[in-house]
C-alpha cells in the first residue's frame, strides 16, 4: 500500500526518473562542455593557428547566408500559398513542403552532379553557346548556402505558413479597415506578427545549417563540424575534436535558449478566420505561378529526376550483393533507435505528467536539447564516456584474467545511445501533445465508470497516445536513415548503412554511384513529409 | 444626406447568391442593426460595406458617394469606415496605445497621443495604454477594438458580433455603453447580431435578415410589436397564434374575445387566421371569469413564465410578476391586455 509520507510517494522521484531519462543527452554535453573548461594548450594552439580562422569565417558566412536565403524563401512562399490565390496555389502549398524529404548532402551531391563543369547544365550551355565560362562555380560559397537554403527553407515555410493562415489576413483586413493599403498592411501588421514563428523557422532552419556534416563535406567547404570529423579520424586528436565540439555546442545552446524563448511567445490563439483570399491580378498571378515552380523545381523536381537518371544508369552494377547489406543495416539501426527513442520519449512524458513540480519540468526540457545538438558533437561526446568505462572495465576484466580489448567502444549501443539523444525529442514532441489531449476529467469519468487504472491505461490512455507514438516511431526512422555524423564516427568498423555508402561514394565524387542508396532514404523520407501535409491539409481547411 | 445606402444589393459566391435585393439607409448618427441567425448572409453584408466582398448587382453609398457596384468598387481602405471584429483582430504585438494609434496616420506627435488618450478614456480605460492585448481580459480588448475602430473618426462603423464572444452579464452592460459612446461621439453605426437582446439595447433601427432576405427595416420596438411577417413574428420574442376569425374590415374574433386596431386588415370578412399572443399580452387577474390551466411554470426571478391551458386546449404564455405564485395544475384566472392586433393569414 502506498501510504502519504511513504517512499513511493517522495517527491524526488520526478526529477530522478526524468534524470535517468536525460542522462543519454546531458552526459555527452557535459562531457564536451568539460572540455572547454579544461583546455589543452597545444590542441588549442594547433586549432587557433590553422583551423579556426578559416572555421570560423566559414560559419559566419554560411548563417548569414543561409539565415537571409531561407527567410526570404519561406516567408514569401508562405505569404502567397497562404493568402493569396493564383494558378496551381493547392498544390504549391502542400508540394513545397517536399524538400523535407531530401537530406541535404543528397541535394548537395545532386546539385553539383547538375552543375558543375563537366554536368549536364553546362555541357548542354558549351553545346549551345560555345562556353560556359560566365556560368557561377556551383563548388563555391555561393554554391554551398544556395544548397542549405533550398534544403531547409520548408522550416521557415511551414511556420509563417501557419502563422500566416491563423491570423495574416483578418489583420491585413483590420489594417485596411484604418486606411492602409494591402502592401502596407503586409509590412506593418502581417509580418511583424508573424515574427516569433519566422524567426522560429529560422532558428530550426540554423541549427540544421549547423549541423550540417554532409553536404559541407561534398563541397569540401570546411566548418565545425567537418573540423571535428577531422580531428577525429585524420588527425586521431580526441581532445581537439572536442575542443571544437565544445565551441560549436555553445553557439548551438544559444539558438536552442532562443528557439524555446520563441515557443513561449507564439501563443497569439486568433480563432476565425475569413477563406477569403486575395486574388492576384494578371502578371503577379503568373509570376507568383512560375516563382513557385521555380523553387519546387530546383529544390525537389530536378534533383529527383537527376536521382533516377543515375539510379537507371548504374543500377545493375550497384545493385549487388553489398547493396542488400546496406539496407539491411540502415533499416535494422532505424528500427532499432525507433523502437528505443519511442519508448523513452514516452516514459518521459509519462514522467512529465504525473510530476508536474518545476525541477522535473526542466529536466525534462534538457532531456529533449539533443535536436539542438549536432550529430559530430553527440559522438564526440558519447565516445569518450564509453572509452573511460571500457578502460575501467578492461582492467576489472584483467584482474579476472580475462583478455579483452574492447568491450562497449566500437558497439551498435554507443551508436544507439547518439542517436537516441539526438532525436529524443523528435520522439517526444508527438507523444507529449497526444498526452496532453488527454485531461485529467477523461480519465476520472472511465474511473467513475468503474474501470481500474490499469483498464484506464489499457482502453483509454494509450489508444488516444497511439497515433502519437506511431508518428514519433516514423519520424526517428527516417531521421535515423538520413542520419550521416553518427553512424559514421560510431559505427562498428565495416558495419555500412546507406547514408555511410552516400558519404564514401560522395568523397570520391561518384555521384551516380551514390545515387541508389540516396533513392532509398529519399523514398523513406517521403512518408513523414507526407503526413506532415496531411496534418497541415486537416488542420487549416 | 444618409451616412450610409444600400441600393439592391446582391451578394453571393460564384452562381450562387448569398443576399439578394437588400436596400437599406442609416441617417447620420442612426445606428443599425441585422439581426438573423447563422448563415443567413448578415456578416456578408458587413463585410460588402467594408469592401471586403464584390457585389454581383445594385450599389452602396457612404456619405453621399457611391463606393460599390456591381463593375467598380473603392478599396477598403479609402472607405474611412471603422470595423469592429467579431475576434477584435487586436494586433498582438503592438501596446493598446499602438493598437489604437495605429489608424492615426496623419496624425503625430502631442495630437497624435492627445487622440490615443481621449479614445481610451471615451471606453473606460484609460490606464491601459501601455499594456499588451493579451493582458486584458476579454470585455477590454472588446473596447480596445471600439476605440481603435472610433480614433480615425470614420463615417459609419460597423460591427460584427461584437460581443458574442463574452458572457451574459458582459455582453448586456457592454451593449448599453457602446450604444452611448456612438451617441455622445455622433457616430452612425451598423452592427449584425444573432442577439435580440443586443440589438434592442443598441440599435434605433433593427432590420431582420432570413435567407439572405431583408424582411423588415424598423425600430426595436415595431419589430416586436407590429412584425410584418410570420416569420418575424416567431423569430423576435416569445409567443404564440391562437386561431380566430376576422369579423368586420379592423377586428378578429377568437376564444378569448374580441380584438381591433384602426388600420384594416386587408382579408374579407369570417377568413380563418392566426392572431400573435405575447407573454406579455395574457394578465393575470384573479376575479376574470376567463380561467386556464397551469401547465408548466419557469422561474425568472422578477416574473413567472406560466404556459397556460385555455379551455380550448390551446396553450399560451403568461408572464406574471414573481409575487403570484401558482402550483402546476392550478386554475388561475387571465384577462386579454393588448395594444397590437398582429394576425396572419392562416397557414
Amino acid at each position: 500500500m502506498h501510504t502519504r509520507g511513504s517512499i513511493w510517494n517522495w517527491r524526488g522521484w520526478g526529477p530522478l526518473r526524468a534524470l535517468a531519462i536525460a542522462a543519454l543527452t546531458l552526459i555527452p554535453l557535459i562531457v564536451v562542455l568539460a572540455s572547454f573548461f579544461d583546455p589543452q594548450l597545444e590542441a588549442w594552439e594547433h586549432l587557433a593557428t590553422y583551423v579556426l580562422p578559416g572555421v570560423l569565417w566559414n560559419t559566419f558566412v554560411l548563417v548569414v547566408g543561409v539565415g537571409l536565403g531561407v527567410l526570404f524563401l519561406g516567408v514569401s512562399l508562405a505569404w502567397l500559398t497562404a493568402v493569396c490565390d493564383f494558378p496551381g496555389r493547392k498544390f504549391f502549398s502542400w508540394s513545397l513542403m517536399l524538400p523535407l524529404a531530401m537530406p541535404a548532402y543528397v541535394l548537395a551531391f545532386v546539385q553539383v552532379g547538375l552543375l558543375d563543369f563537366t554536368g549536364p547544365v553546362q555541357s548542354f550551355l558549351r553545346a549551345w553557346l560555345g562556353s560556359s565560362s560566365w556560368f557561377p562555380p556551383i563548388r563555391s560559397t555561393g554554391g554551398v548556402v544556395l544548397v542549405l537554403t533550398l534544403a531547409f527553407y520548408p522550416y521557415v515555410y511551414l511556420l509563417a505558413r501557419n502563422a500566416f493562415i491563423t491570423q495574416g489576413l483578418r489583420a491585413v483586413e483590420a489594417a485596411q479597415m484604418l486606411g492602409y493599403t494591402r502592401f502596407q498592411a503586409f509590412w506593418k501588421v502581417a509580418l511583424p506578427m508573424a515574427r516569433p514563428w519566422i524567426a522560429g523557422g529560422v532558428t530550426l532552419a540554423l541549427m540544421e545549417t549547423l549541423a550540417d556534416f554532409g553536404s559541407v563535406s561534398i563541397f569540401s567547404f570546411d566548418t565545425f563540424t567537418t573540423a571535428i570529423y577531422k580531428a577525429w579520424f585524420s588527425l586521431f586528436n580526441l581532445s581537439a575534436a572536442s575542443q571544437l565540439a565544445s565551441l560549436l555546442v555553445m553557439v548551438v545552446l544559444v539558438l536552442a535558449v532562443i528557439d524555446q524563448r520563441l515557443r513561449h511567445n507564439r501563443r497569439y490563439a486568433v480563432k476565425s478566420f475569413t477563406p477569403v483570399r486575395i486574388s492576384l491580378q494578371r502578371g503577379a498571378k503568373w509570376s507568383a505561378t512560375i516563382f513557385c515552380a521555380l523553387i519546387l523545381a530546383i529544390a525537389f523536381a530536378v534533383p529527383m529526376i537527376q536521382l533516377l537518371v543515375w539510379v537507371v544508369d548504374v543500377w545493375r552494377e550497384d545493385f549487388d550483393a553489398r547493396y542488400p547489406v546496406f539496407l539491411l543495416h540502415s533499416i535494422w539501426l532505424a528500427g532499432m533507435a525507433a523502437v528505443v527513442v519511442t519508448v523513452l520519449g514516452l516514459l518521459l512524458s509519462a514522467i512529465r505528467q504525473h510530476h508536474k513540480d518545476a525541477t522535473t519540468q526542466l529536466i525534462v526540457r534538457l532531456a529533449t536539447l539533443g535536436y539542438a545538438i549536432p550529430g559530430t558533437v553527440l559522438a564526440v561526446g558519447v565516445f569518450i564516456p564509453v572509452a573511460w568505462l571500457d578502460n575501467q572495465l578492461i582492467t576489472l576484466a584483467g584482474w579476472l584474467h580475462w583478455d579483452v580489448q574492447q568491450i562497449l567502444k566500437g558497439s551498435l549501443f554507443v551508436m544507439l545511445a547518439a542517436l537516441s539523444a539526438r532525436f529524443l525529442a523528435v520522439a517526444f514532441q508527438p507523444i507529449d501533445a497526444a498526452m496532453q489531449r488527454i485531461t485529467r476529467n477523461q480519465g476520472n469519468a472511465a474511473r467513475s465508470l468503474g474501470l481500474s487504472p490499469k483498464k484506464v491505461l489499457m482502453h483509454l490512455q494509450l489508444p488516444m497516445v497511439r497515433g502519437g507514438l506511431l508518428t514519433a516511431a516514423l519520424i526517428v526512422f527516417v531521421d535515423v536513415m538520413k542520419e550521416m555524423p553518427i553512424t559514421l564516427m560510431t559505427r562498428p568498423f565495416g558495419w555500412d548503412t546507406l547514408a555511410v555508402r552516400v558519404f564514401e561514394m560522395t568523397s570520391e565524387g561518384m555521384w551516380d554511384r551514390a545515387a541508389l542508396p540516396s533513392l532509398a532514404i529519399v523514398l523513406a523520407g517521403l512518408l513523414p513529409v507526407i503526413l506532415l501535409i496531411k496534418k497541415s491539409e486537416s488542420g487549416f481547411h | 444626406m444618409d451616412a450610409l445606402i444600400l441600393d439592391s444589393v446582391v451578394l453571393g459566391y460564384g452562381g450562387k447568391s448569398v443576399v439578394s435585393e437588400l436596400s437599406f439607409s442609416l441617417a447620420p448618427g442612426e445606428i443599425g442593426c441585422l439581426l438573423g441567425g447563422s448563415g443567413c448572409g448578415k456578416t456578408t453584408v458587413l463585410r460588402a460595406i467594408a469592401g471586403f466582398e464584390p457585389l454581383q448587382a445594385g450599389r452602396i453609398a457612404l456619405n453621399g458617394h457611391w463606393v460599390a457596384d456591381a463593375s467598380w468598387q473603392l478599396a477598403p481602405e479609402r472607405r474611412q469606415i471603422g470595423m469592429v471584429f467579431q475576434d477584435y483582430a487586436l494586433f498582438p504585438h503592438m501596446t493598446v496605445a499602438d493598437n489604437v494609434g495605429f489608424g492615426l496616420r496623419e496624425w503625430t506627435g502631442v495630437d497624435k497621443s492627445r487622440r490615443i488618450e481621449e479614445m481610451l478614456s471615451l471606453v473606460g480605460l484609460d490606464d491601459a495604454g501601455k499594456r499588451y492585448p493579451h493582458q486584458l481580459s476579454g470585455g477590454q480588448q472588446q473596447r480596445v477594438a471600439l476605440a481603435r475602430a472610433l480614433a480615425p473618426g470614420p463615417t459609419v462603423l460597423l460591427m460584427d458580433e461584437p460581443f458574442s464572444n463574452l458572457d451574459v452579464e458582459l455582453r448586456e452592460r457592454l451593449s448599453i455603453d457602446v450604444h452611448h459612446i456612438l451617441k455622445k461621439t455622433g457616430t452612425t453605426g451598423l452592427l449584425v447580431t444573432h442577439n435580440q437582446q443586443e440589438a434592442f439595447a443598441m440599435a434605433d433601427r433593427v432590420g431582420v435578415m432570413v435567407d439572405g432576405q431583408l424582411q423588415q427595416w424598423s425600430s426595436p420596438y415595431a419589430l416586436y410589436h407590429e412584425p410584418a411577417t410570420r416569420q418575424i413574428a416567431t423569430f423576435v420574442g416569445d409567443g404564440v397564434f391562437l386561431p380566430a376569425q376576422v369579423s368586420g374590415q379592423n377586428c378578429v374574433s377568437f376564444e378569448l374575445g374580441e380584438l381591433c386596431r384602426i388600420q384594416p386588415l386587408d382579408v374579407p370578412d369570417n377568413t380563418a387566421v392566426d392572431v400573435l399572443i405575447r407573454p406579455d399580452d395574457i394578465q393575470h387577474d384573479d376575479s376574470s371569469p376567463i380561467k386556464a390551466k397551469v401547465l408548466e411554470r419557469v422561474f425568472r426571478g422578477a416574473a413567472f413564465l406560466y404556459t397556460l391551458e385555455l379551455p380550448s386546449g390551446d396553450r399560451v404564455l403568461s408572464l406574471v410578476p414573481s409575487h403570484h405564485n401558482h402550483a402546476v395544475g392550478e386554475m388561475i384566472g387571465i384577462q386579454l391586455e393588448i395594444d397590437h392586433l398582429v394576425a396572419f393569414p392562416k397557414l
